[in-house]
Formats: C-alpha cells, sequence, structure tokens
C-alpha cells in the first residue's frame, strides 16, 4: 500500500508557508518517479490542532509526524519515506532528546478522543470521496431505515447537549420541533461563531464540512424539514468556499437536494453570510439575520423550536454538535453515552490559545480537568512564565485563577464558580496579562456588540466600562469595585438576551479571585502585571542586565540606552510603555514598577 | 467605482425577497469597497422593501461600511488572545506609522485600517491580515517591513 502526505493548510499553517512545503513535495514526488512509495498528490486537509508547531505534515498510515515544516525539507522528507527512514530531525523529541515516531505518543495528542474532529486533519476537505472512505453518510443511510422516533430516541440516549454554549439537550430540541404539525420547518447550522479566542466552528467548517451536512439532513429526517440554512460568520472565508463546495458535491451525488438517497424526501440547504455581528450569534438574533433584517434577539417566552425562522418550527444547532450527529447515529446514543461525565456527555473541542506553549485545537472527553488540559496536553505556560489565570466561555465566561485548575470541565461545573465551558475558548495568561485590563476588554467588546435593544445591557455596560477604564488610567476610586457588582447584579437580573445576562461575568470574576489587583490599581495607583499605561513604568535591573542589547534592539522607540556588555537604562520621556523590552529580555532584568514608585 | 450598470448586475442575482438582502449588500460591499447610496435605493426597490430598513442593516453589521475603503483593508485582529499576546501594542505601532485610528482611511487612500473581533487564528496570534494575506506572530519589529512592501508594490504600478 502507498503511503499518503498529509499537510495541514488551515489558516495556521498556511500563514506559517504550508501551501509552499505542500507544492516542493509533490514536486519532490513527480521528481523520484514512478518508484516513490507515496501516492502522487499531497492531501491538502483541515487543522491537525497543534498550530504551534506548524507547518505539519504528516505520513499515514505509519502516522509519523514532522513539525515545523520549510520547503527545503521535502527532498529529505520523501527521500525518508523511499528509504523507509523517518527524518529525525523534523519529529517530536522527548525531554531526554529522543525522537518519537507515532504522533499518538505526542503529549498534545496522547489524551485526545477526537469525534467531532474525527475526520478535520484526515481528509481533503474539498473531496467527497475521501469522506465517504471514513464511513461518511452512513449515518444518513441508516436514518433512512428508522423512524423518526427511533432517531430522536437515539439522540436523546446519547445526552449529547449543545455545544455553542448553553448546553440545551440536542434531543429534547428535535423532539419538541418533531411535535408541531406546521410546515415548512428549517435546520439551521449556527456557524457564527463570534467568541474571540474560539476557532473550533472554523476548523470543522473547513476540515470536514460534510460532517455537518449529514448530522444536518439526519435532523432534518426526524423533525420533517426540507430547506436548511448555515449561517458562517463574514470573516470565515474558507469556511465559507469548504461548505458551498461540499453542498453541490451532496447534491450531485444525490445525498441532498431534490431527493435524499433517493427517497423521495427533498433538502435543500443554503449559506448565509453573517454581517459581522457578535449578537448574531443568539439563535433568535441569528434567524432574524437570514430572514434579511437586523440581528436583534426577541425574548423567548415562545421557543424556537415551535416559532423560529420566519415563524415556523426550527432546529438550530451549533456547528460541533451537527458534526457529532453522525456518530450518535452509527455508533448509537449508548455507545455515545460512555464518554463524559454524568450531565455532559461526550467530547468537547477547545482551542487553547494565549500564554500556552502548545496552542491549537483539542478534542478530549468532558470532565478533563483544566490542570490536564494546560499543562498536560498544552505544556504549561509559554516562556517559562507563571501562570495566572485561564479565561474560559469567551466575553460570557470568567477567569479562573491556579487553585481552581483541577475543576473538571464540563456544562455544569464551571458556571458554579462564574464562569463557564462556553464554545469552548480556552485563554491561558500569565502574569504580563492584568485581570482588571482584560474585565476592560471583554466589557469594551461587549459594549461595542450589544445590540442595543434593551437597557440595562446596553447603558450597564457602557457604565462598567467607563468604570474600568477609569481604574485602568488611574483614576479609579473607592466603592468603584461595589458598584461594578451592583451593576453587574442588575445586568445578569434584567438583560433579555445571554449576551446581557451573561456580560458581567468576566468582569465580576475577576473581582471575585483577583480582587488584588483591582485594589493596587485603586489604592496603589499600580498595575501590578505592567499592563495599564498610565500606571506602569518599566526600570532594567542593574544587577541582572548583562548588556546583551536584545531590549534595545526591540525598543520602537529608541528609549533604550547603554553600551554592549554594560548594563542598560530606560529614559523614562521616550518611552511609550509598550512592553518590548520586558518581552525581550531573557535574564528578567526588565521590571514592573508604579508610574509614581521610585 | 461604480456605476448603474454594475450595480444591476449584483442585484439581478438575488430574487426579489427580503431574505437576500443581506447577501446582495455583501456582494456590493466586496466588489465596491462600501455600499454605495444608489446601490442600496435600486436593492430597496428590488426587495420591495424601504430604503430605511436597508440603512439600518448597513449600520448594523460591521461588515459594511457606507464611505469608500483604500486599497488595502488592514483587518488588526483584536481577539482576546492577540489582544493579551501584544495586539494592543500593535495597533498603536500601526496608527504610529500609518497616521490613522481605527476605521480610518489614509489621505493616499493606501490603506484602512480596521480593528476585528477576532479571526480565529489565534494559534499565531497576535495576528493581522491585510486583504488576504494572513501575517502571524506580529511584532512592532516586523511591521514596517510589511507595510513597505505594500507601498513599495504601489509605487512601482
Amino acid at each position: 500500500m502507498k503511503q499518503t502526505i498529509l499537510v495541514c493548510c488551515d489558516t495556521g499553517c498556511l500563514a506559517n508557508g504550508a501551501r509552499a512545503v505542500a507544492d516542493a513535495l509533490e514536486r519532490e514526488i513527480a521528481a523520484a518517479g514512478i518508484d516513490c512509495p507515496v501516492e502522487r498528490t499531497v492531501k491538502r486537509t483541515g487543522c491537525h490542532g497543534f498550530c504551534e508547531a506548524g507547518p505539519l505534515v504528516r505520513i499515514q498510515p505509519d502516522d509519523i509526524a514532522y513539525y515545523h515544516v520549510k520547503a527545503s525539507d521535502a527532498p529529505d522528507i520523501v527521500r525518508g519515506l523511499t528509504q523507509n527512514e523517518p527524518v529525525r530531525r523534523l519529529l517530536y523529541k522527548d525531554e531526554n532528546g529522543e525522537p518519537h515516531t507515532p504522533r499518538a505518543a505526542h503529549p498534545f495528542y496522547k489524551r485526545q478522543e477526537k469525534i467531532a474532529l474525527r475526520n478535520v486533519g484526515e481528509i481533503d476537505p474539498h473531496s467527497l470521496a475521501d469522506y465517504l472512505a471514513r464511513g461518511g453518510y452512513e449515518a444518513l443511510g441508516k436514518a433512512l431505515t428508522m423512524t423518526q422516533d427511533e432517531i430522536l430516541t437515539e439522540m436523546e440516549t446519547s445526552g449529547l447537549r449543545g455545544r455553542g454554549g448553553a448546553g440545551f439537550p440536542t434531543g429534547r430540541k428535535w423532539r419538541s420541533a418533531a411535535g408541531y404539525d406546521v410546515f415548512p420547518k428549517y435546520v439551521v447550522c449556527n456557524g457564527d461563531e463570534g467568541d474571540p479566542g474560539a476557532f473550533m466552528d472554523r476548523s470543522i467548517l473547513e476540515g470536514d464540512p460534510h460532517s455537518v451536512l449529514e448530522g444536518m439532513a439526519v435532523c432534518a429526517l426526524a423533525i420533517g424539514a426540507e430547506e436548511g440554512y448555515l449561517y458562517i460568520r463574514d470573516e470565515y472565508d474558507m469556511a465559507v468556499h469548504a461548505v458551498n463546495t461540499a453542498i453541490r458535491q451532496a447534491e450531485e451525488a444525490g445525498f441532498l437536494g431534490e431527493s435524499i438517497l433517493g427517497s423521495g424526501k427533498p433538502l435543500k440547504l443554503r449559506v448565509v453570510r453573517g454581517g459581522g455581528a457578535f449578537v448574531c450569534g443568539e439563535s433568535t438574533a441569528l434567524m432574524a439575520s437570514i430572514e434579511g433584517r437586523v440581528g436583534e434577539p426577541r425574548a423567548k417566552y415562545i421557543r424556537s423550536v415551535q416559532r423560529g425562522l420566519w415563524d415556523h418550527p426550527t432546529v438550530l444547532n451549533n456547528v460541533e454538535t451537527w458534526a457529532n450527529v453522525p456518530v450518535i447515529i452509527t455508533g448509537g446514543g449508548a455507545a455515545y453515552a460512555r464518554l463524559g461525565t454524568e450531565s455532559s456527555k461526550g467530547t468537547k473541542v477547545f482551542s487553547l490559545v494565549g500564554k500556552v506553549k502548545n496552542t491549537g485545537l483539542v478534542e478530549v472527553p468532558m470532565g478533563c480537568t483544566l490542570r490536564e488540559l494546560i499543562f498536560d496536553i498544552g505544556g504549561g505556560v509559554a516562556d517559562g512564565r507563571p501562570f495566572k489565570a485561564v479565561q474560559t466561555g469567551g466575553p460570557s465566561g470568567g477567569c479562573i485563577p491556579e487553585r481552581m485548575l483541577d475543576l473538571a470541565v464540563d456544562f455544569d461545573t464551571l458556571t458554579k464558580y462564574g464562569a463557564m465551558m462556553g464554545s469552548g475558548g480556552m485563554i491561558v495568561m500569565d502574569d504580563t496579562s492584568c485581570m482588571v485590563e482584560v474585565a476592560r476588554y471583554y466589557v469594551n467588546f461587549l459594549s461595542e456588540e450589544s445590540c442595543g435593544k434593551c437597557t440595562p445591557c446596553r447603558e450597564g455596560l457602557r457604565q462598567m466600562l467607563a468604570i474600568l477604564t477609569d481604574i485602568c488610567e488611574g483614576r479609579g476610586r473607592e466603592g468603584d469595585v461595589e458598584l461594578l457588582e451592583r451593576l453587574g447584579a442588575t445586568l445578569q437580573d434584567s438583560s433579555l438576551c445571554a449576551l446581557g445576562k451573561s456580560a458581567p461575568n468576566p468582569v465580576l470574576t475577576t473581582i471575585r479571585y483577583f480582587r488584588d489587583e483591582y485594589d493596587a490599581h485603586i489604592r496603589e495607583h499600580r498595575c501590578p502585571a505592567g499592563v495599564c499605561r498610565k500606571l506602569t513604568a518599566f526600570r532594567i535591573d542593574a544587577e541582572k542586565c548583562v548588556g546583551c542589547g536584545a531590549c534595545a534592539k526591540a525598543c520602537p522607540t529608541g528609549a533604550i540606552e547603554g553600551a554592549l556588555k554594560q548594563s542598560h537604562r530606560i529614559e523614562p520621556t521616550k518611552c511609550i510603555v509598550c512592553g518590548s523590552c520586558r518581552t525581550a529580555c531573557r535574564f528578567g532584568a526588565v521590571t514592573v514598577r508604579g508610574r509614581t514608585e521610585q | 467605482m461604480h456605476t448603474t450598470e454594475e450595480i444591476q448586475t449584483v442585484i439581478d442575482r438575488y430574487p426579489g425577497s427580503r431574505q437576500y438582502a443581506l447577501a446582495a449588500m455583501q456582494d456590493m460591499q466586496r466588489q465596491f469597497g462600501y455600499l454605495p447610496r444608489e446601490g442600496l435605493e435600486a436593492l430597496a426597490k428590488h426587495l420591495s422593501c424601504p430604503f430605511s430598513q436597508l440603512f439600518s442593516m448597513a449600520t448594523f453589521y460591521k461588515a459594511f461600511s457606507l464611505k469608500p475603503k483604500g486599497r488595502h483593508i488592514i483587518k488588526l485582529c483584536d481577539g482576546t488572545a492577540c489582544h493579551i499576546r501584544g495586539g494592543s501594542v500593535l495597533l498603536e505601532g500601526i496608527e504610529r506609522e500609518l497616521g490613522i485610528k481605527p476605521g480610518e482611511t489614509t489621505p493616499d487612500g493606501l490603506f484602512t485600517l480596521q480593528l476585528v473581533n477576532c479571526l480565529g487564528s489565534c494559534a499565531i496570534s497576535p495576528v493581522i491580515l491585510i486583504d488576504d494575506t494572513f501575517y502571524g506572530r506580529m511584532t512592532l519589529e516586523k511591521l514596517p517591513g510589511v507595510l513597505n512592501s505594500y507601498r513599495k508594490e504601489a509605487v512601482e504600478r
């Protein structure tokens, strides 16, 4: 059997030059001629997950993974295949410097369990044949032999809950929609992934679009829908392209379109490009946007399973939720429910980003602890800095301190502590992140994205932003923190949709777990992390400075003086407090002071 | 720039139903770099809906602009991962380098600067996207070189 080379061509790897790597590999294979034991075409796949070490190249079936590959490595890789000898310098090496061949042995991959991402990085997303070769559309075939009730029961048994963040039981949602005798009904895919720091939905849409379409088709059969929409962020160009291609292929092959696999049941799917509004990730706002209106949420006295798109019964699920469906139908709900915790079944995809060593996309069973995710899989904090917090759940989530890292990640645990799992963004922060500034960042984000329909969210966020900006700029006053807490409680109680209800979470959790930082800003007029400019001055510790000049080179304003091999000095009048010197210094000589401290 | 015919070509791609408003407006934005008033007026007629409703959409959604944009669109990601890995420092660097704030266009019409929420490329943060090209792990040091490559290309044209 010939071997196949898989090159990750996701955004991250492309930005690092993956296309040139794939092209070079194809040239080398062609040059090696007929004796080369490799498929001629290199598979350009979706995200392999380990974005940090990209461009990533993998060889199947031997599961050899190469990291940080350059186009100039192509001759060695192809020669290695011909001689059946992996290229040692491109392999992962453990702490003893020993290279490891199977990718599965890498600590980043070892603990992962891929269900939603089962095909992402394994197939060419533009090839229907690839998807079929991995059991694609088998679930749809099977669903056609099942009654509507059987499909719904299977979904309920699986315990699958919505992966967009709210965690509503998917099976129950489908059954409610199936119960209304109003037609037409609709299936909708929420691909308006707006949480900053999350990109799992983009990766699925780009890397395995058919799995989402298949999930939607199964639901359409179960509830009797004949039309559906995929609402995808405008920023996700590649995803829109991949899904449109997949819809066309599936229609030509008879999986979608006039008659699903000759059953006489039609399903037309169409892509709607989002307009770039965070609030459109909220289901009712999203539906308003599809209808061609401004994306404002409505009160949900009547749920969208009864009156959704154009006031008709609608099932709306998140991308990752849809991608799980085919696995549940093929393997059975009970098998799926064996993974995960009591109340949260299956796996969850997380984007591990920020100041973590191994940034990337990971999928683990529910109930995995934060520590396992960040330290075992993520390899800990980058650059050897100390861990400060992990921000989960996007702007609706919270910041969790180190002492709580042993909490299990599922739908219910983090919520008890003021944060949430949300859609799965996980942003690691070290001692150079200011928690007050992070709270200000999220409130600024949300106040811009608030649709303005209800007063608590529109005005409350604006006031919270003003207070937080004051604190960050040294104008904080005693009582500000308490006022933030009161405003936060008002927003939670009285906002119309989840955007406003959860908006205070980043503020309230940072107050709860990092109160000392607020106090330092307000009472001592200093920012311990050295982020808030007006409260920070950088100093070079003459004892620690070796005079290497790295900081002077990094300084954008030429504020650092000092001869080579002699300790340097920052000229305060030129310094803009950007922190470039601190990042550049490998000796920890750049220290943070308060503006007024001597 | 746009002509009445070009506007009509975009509009004619879609049936006269309200649900196609967003798509038609996106096409216009893409083709002309902004939403011309004539375009919105013609679209309102085509969809039989009030002009004011299209105007409300044009100002609600971030994808749209009512003013023409520069030749190159710089999207600076201000997603959380980029933000904590130096995105705000980059923003100031670009502002210094170009003399414009987010949402503005340089006087020579070469660059428009936009601050965007998250480009979903957090693993290579901080990120800037110029037209269709991603620049990952950006630093203040690399910035002038990247911008100059576009300036040079403009001079050579």
